[in-house]
Order: C-alpha cells, then structure tokens, then sequence
C-alpha cells in the first residue's frame, strides 16, 4: 500500500506519517503542494492520497480537479483546515472519497483512513 | 469589536491545542491592543482575506513556544529551525481555520502562514482595524492570540 501525503506543512506530514505507520503503511512519499504532487505522483503510483487544502503554488483543490481528469479511482482525502459545508462540497464535487477537519486526533485520521480504503476496495 | 468575532477563536485555540496535544487552554480577559509591537518573541501570523479582512497572531515566549512545539510535534526543535517555524505556522494555521469555519461564511480565505522570531519585532496590521488580544494560560506558559479583522468593506459599484 503506497500513500502520497500533500502538505507544505512537514510537521503535518509528520503527524499523518505516525498515524499511517500505526496502522502498519510503511511505504509513503511526500509532496509539498499539488505541483510537487503531480510531478511524483506518475512514477509512485500511490493507492492513496492525503491532500491539504491551502498550500502554496498549487493549492489542493485544484490537484483534485487536476487528477481526477486522468485517474478517477484512486482514493483521496482532504485533510484541511477548511471546515465550512460549503467546501467540503466543493470538495466532495472536485472527487474526494473523505474528508478530515484539522485538528484531528490519532483515531480520527485512523477511522478516516481504514474507512476510505474499504469503501473503495483497495487491498492492504 | 463584536464580541461575536472573538468567541470562535477562543474556542479553535482551546479544541487545537486540546485535540492535538491535551493542553488545557485558560482564556483571560480580551482587551484591545493599542500598538504594533509583538506581545512576544515568537509570531506565528495569518492574513485573512474576502468578506473579512485583517490579520491573526499566536504571540507566544519562545520557552512556552517551545514547550507547546515539543508537545505538538514531538520532538525538541531549536527555536532558530525550520521545523519549529513550520510547527508555530501550522498551529496558527489550524486555529485561523477553526476559527474561520464558525463564521460560516462562504467568501473567506486564510493565506498560508508566516512565522516571525525575534524580540521586540513589530507586525503591521491594516490601519483602522482594532486588535483584540486574547491572554492565554497554558502549562506551558502565556500565550496570546491576537485578532485583528474586520467585514470587508464593500466595493463600489462598477461603473
């Protein structure tokens, strides 16, 4: 199971890393906004993607929109500060499968996660 | 200012630092800031964009910021790193946020944040926009939160 975490912020990406090695994911990459993310996204090839919303150069609202016109199954969930309705639509319309509200507990992101991946029926 | 502006940003920096590191958040009694010099050494600041306008600061000392740093993260950085900036950043960013979602408005926007460290640093905010300073007791130490924003006035008409 290989996980892409996008964020500007490396304690950010640290803290979803320690969540994701509880669960036993070893096997991740990290990028540091939606640009970063398309360009290592075609040679990891992740199973799934954890995306912030607000990042500098490209935000992650427009990586969703970005990938999902070349790949639309491919688990995604925003993992923001942004936590109006309204965007969580706008979030759920550019095609995340999940949505966590910052700040979040261990469990939370855990619950999130395992949920995600069985929705979407991707093996571990 | 009214009131109604501060009360989510009490409540986002008690549920962020509670959720994130159980640290229990004692709020003193708001009061307006009259000058641009930082309340404390280490600044972590969001501009805030759209239907409202202005500036959030976590002024922290930097001992209590790096006890606060410590738990959030982990690990003890050096005041001078990265990685403690990237961590106050990310602590006002996600308090900005919180803050932010209980207006429930639709034409807001948080900028990424800035960290500033230094003493006697000053940081400027729009003029004619009052800053509230929300005093904070934490095991850790004094913080504050200072808020400076304001509805957006409205554009005039396109001609």
């Amino acid at each position: 199971m290989k996980i892409l975490l996008i964020d500007d912020s490396k304690t950010m990406r640290n803290i979803q890393k320690s969540v994701l090695k509880q669960l036993g994911y070893t096997e991740i990459e990290e990028a540091c906004d939606g640009q970063d993310a398309l360009s290592k996204i075609g040679a990891f090839k992740p199973d799934l993607c954890l995306v912030d919303w607000n990042m500098p150069i490209m935000d992650g609202l427009t990586f969703v929109t970005t990938f999902r016109q070349t790949d639309k199954t491919t688990p995604l969930i925003m993992v923001t500060t942004e936590a109006e309705k309204s965007r969580v639509i706008q979030a759920i319309k550019a095609g995340v499968n999940n949505y966590v509200v910052k700040p979040f507990t261990p469990d939370l992101l855990s619950e999130r996660i395992t949920e995600t991946l069985a929705k979407c029926s991707v093996g571990s | 200012m009214d009131a109604n502006m501060i009360t989510p940003f009490v409540n986002s920096i008690q549920n962020v630092f509670s959720t994130m590191f159980q640290l229990p958040v004692e709020i003193g009694d708001p009061r307006i800031k009259s000058d641009r010099k930082a309340t404390h050494d280490v600044s972590g600041i969001i501009g805030v964009s759209g239907e409202m306008v202005g500036t959030i600061v976590l002024s922290m000392p930097s001992a209590a910021a790096q006890s606060i740093v410590t738990l959030f993260t982990g690990t003890e950085f050096a005041v001078e790193s990265d990685d403690f900036a990237d961590a106050v950043g990310e602590l006002v960013n996600m308090i900005s946020g919180n803050a932010k979602a209980e207006f429930q408005r639709k034409g807001v926007s948080i900028t990424c944040p800035s960290v500033v460290i230094g003493e006697n640093h000053t940081i400027a905010v729009q003029s004619g926009t009052p800053c509230v300073l929300i005093p904070c007791t934490t095991d850790c130490g004094e913080v504050v939160l200072e808020v400076a924003i304001r509805e957006a006035e409205v554009e005039a008409a396109a001609a």
